[in-house]
């Protein structure tokens, strides 16, 4: 089976966000970046599945469109256990923030691979929009499902094991080639052994500019105009001190303002 | 029609009963909201089969109610069950038919698997999870989270892009309120339920669904628990989470986690608060290493007082905390639970 990943770099969980001057996006520049943790799932998930069916039964391929930077992403799947990678290069400005324009250039690097499975995340950390993944479906013209925990092979195809609102799931079959969005939790990641940082330095990384595909650009009706800090839903009542002082006033809140002491 | 079109979701269940989940009724007020502000109508429309009882149950009564235009059941046998296929190609046939303005849905994981596709055949895609609608210059602004919460983003459109493609929007749980239709309904004649049967092959339905399934019976119900000990991410490892089990105990309180933590096996999935996992409304819920994202906070924001322990100051927890501590919980919640036990023995 011919498995490829769509991956996404995004800055770290942690990593203190300023917005940018234009209030566009944030500053991107001093940031450092990770790959969005539900794609590292939909990573894991296409590598389980290939070690399932057998080692000479396929190949795991890395996608991800964005700017040279972005090749980290790659570099970390190849040697988390990806067999080759496609990078397609966008310009660092200005940042695609439209998931149709994103699903588009992936559309077009994927034609040329034509994959029985595309595994993405459910979504992205930074914008959580949650769309690319169904939306190249819908280019592709394949049939697709989100929220999955879980793929394995059947003879008909996949079974997909997709979580539902509130403790519920759902089994869900689809013939192949298809397209899976992945939550993550559904398995534990690996991580990348110095055997396989080594091993990916041999392995292949192709790029692609992508003003070659010669896209035409989308028209969206609402786009993203002013980023803001939201204002506080409720007044918050920091508590300072040393940790005997902050546990000293903790107390007194509990006991006389929460009454469960 | 040129108005606002509003995507209803319904449960119904074995004995006959009907409900409408109430982020669909918030869905609702978004899109009156919206109509009532531009002057323009306002539609819904209900996808299934055999939909006239469901429309004419009960639950629906705010949805009759609300004074719309026009209210559609797009019905057809291969829409009984939910896939994005059949739900994507009937709901482009009854855009199409209908161009409004605007589709709104409510942001359910239903919408999440077919909505993206929809939009797409018309070359858009999705204002996801939109937690705020304003009017400027005539227009809408859809406000909508960026990095799990901790900053928000102002999408707005062009004059140009009012008419002829629509735009599609989905509602974040809890960002509108359900109540408000009450008010709106005082004066308003219930519509006439308009059928609407989209062409369906079965052959264009390409996944095959199975029965909905729960894992098990739940052991812990979280949701009528007076006071929550919360754990997220900021404990580091599994080992610390004997630290967060102490305070919990000498709180009397339930252990609940934040969902990288039952990803991670640390707690059983049984104890997690949030999109994927329980709603609660405890008296105190105090979130212990928790940032707060969005899928998390949707499962507390209900809770009476919320404390919260992070070493981040700008974490979103803080938005929407009573109470708030900007330091290391290693520190100070040793010292806490320590504090509270020589309260307790006093």
């Amino acid at each position: 089976m011919k498995i490829l990943v769509a991956m996404r770099q995004v800055p770290e969980r942690d990593a203190p966000l300023a917005i940018a001057a234009d209030a566009k996006w944030i500053e991107g520049s001093a940031l450092s970046y990770t790959t969005n943790e539900p794609d590292a799932y939909a990573l894991e998930e296409a590598l389980r599945l290939k070690d399932s069916l057998g080692p000479a039964s396929g190949e795991v391929i890395a996608l991800t469109a964005g700017p040279e930077g972005a090749a980290s992403v790659l570099r970390d799947a190849l040697a988390r256990g990806a067999d080759r990678a496609l990078h397609i290069v966008t310009p660092a400005s200005p940042q695609q923030h439209d998931p149709l324009a994103v699903a588009q250039l992936l559309a077009a690097a994927i034609r040329g691979e034509s994959p029985d499975l595309i595994l993405a995340g459910l979504q992205s950390d930074d914008l959580g929009l949650g769309q690319t993944g169904v939306i190249l479906a819908e280019l592709l013209g394949i049939p697709h499902t989100t929220l999955v925990l879980h793929v394995e092979a059947i003879s008909s195809g996949i079974r997909v094991k997709r979580e539902l609102e509130d403790g519920w799931f759902q089994y869900v079959e689809m013939p192949l080639p298809a397209l899976v969005t992945i939550q993550s939790g559904g398995n534990q990641l690996r991580y990348a052994t110095l055997m396989g940082i080594k091993k990916a330095r041999s392995k292949e990384v192709r790029t692609i500019d992508a003003a070659s595909f010669g896209l035409q650009g989308t028209a969206a009706s609402a786009e993203l105009a002013r980023v803001f800090v939201p204002e506080k839903q409720r007044e918050t009542r920091m508590l300072t001190g040393t940790a005997a002082e902050v546990a000293a006033k903790l107390v007194d809140v509990l006991r006389n303002e929460v009454r469960v002491l | 029609m040129s108005g606002v079109l509003v995507i209803l979701e319904h449960r119904a269940f074995a004995q006959g009963s009907v409900t409408v989940p109430r982020v669909t009724l918030e869905a609702l007020a978004a899109g009156v909201h919206l109509a009532q502000q531009l002057a323009i109508p306002c539609s819904a429309a209900l996808i299934g089969d055999g939909l006239n009882d469901v429309l004419a149950s009960p639950a629906f009564g705010p949805v009759r109610n609300v004074g719309l235009a026009q209210l559609l059941a797009v019905e057809h046998e291969l829409l009984a069950s939910y896939t994005a296929d059949g739900f994507s190609i009937a709901l482009h046939q009854l855009i199409a038919s209908l161009a409004p303005e605007f589709v709104v849905f409510p942001h359910t994981y239903q919408v999440r698997d077919y909505a993206p596709a929809l939009a797409a055949r018309f070359g858009q895609s999705l204002v996801s999870d939109a937690i705020a609608i304003r009017i400027e210059s005539g227009l809408p602004v859809f406000v909508r989270q960026l990095f799990q919460g901790r900053l928000n983003a102002d999408y707005r459109m062009a004059a140009s892009s009012r008419t002829p493609v629509p735009t599609f929007v989905s509602i974040q749980a809890g960002a509108f309120r359900a109540e408000s239709l009450d008010a709106a309904a005082a004066s308003a004649q219930p519509p006439q339920i308009e059928a609407f049967t989209p062409k369906l092959t079965s052959a264009q339905i390409r996944t095959v669904p199975a029965a909905p399934f729960r894992e098990s019976s739940r052991s812990v119900d979280l949701t009528t628990a007076s006071v929550i000990v919360a754990a997220g991410r900021g404990i580091g490892e599994q080992a610390n989470v004997a630290l967060i089990q102490s305070l919990a105990e000498a709180l009397g309180a339930e252990m609940a986690a934040s969902r990288p933590i039952c990803d991670a096996g640390w707690l059983p999935m049984e104890r997690q608060v949030g999109s994927s996992g329980q709603t609660v409304t405890p008296k105190l819920y105090l979130a212990i290493g928790i940032s707060g994202a969005i899928q998390h906070l949707v499962g507390m924001k209900g809770s009476k007082t919320v404390i919260a322990i992070n070493r981040d100051p700008s974490a979103p927890i803080f938005e929407i905390a009573d109470y708030g501590v900007a330091g290391d919980l290693f520190e100070i919640v040793p010292a806490l639970t320590e504090a509270i036990l020589t309260t307790k023995a006093q």
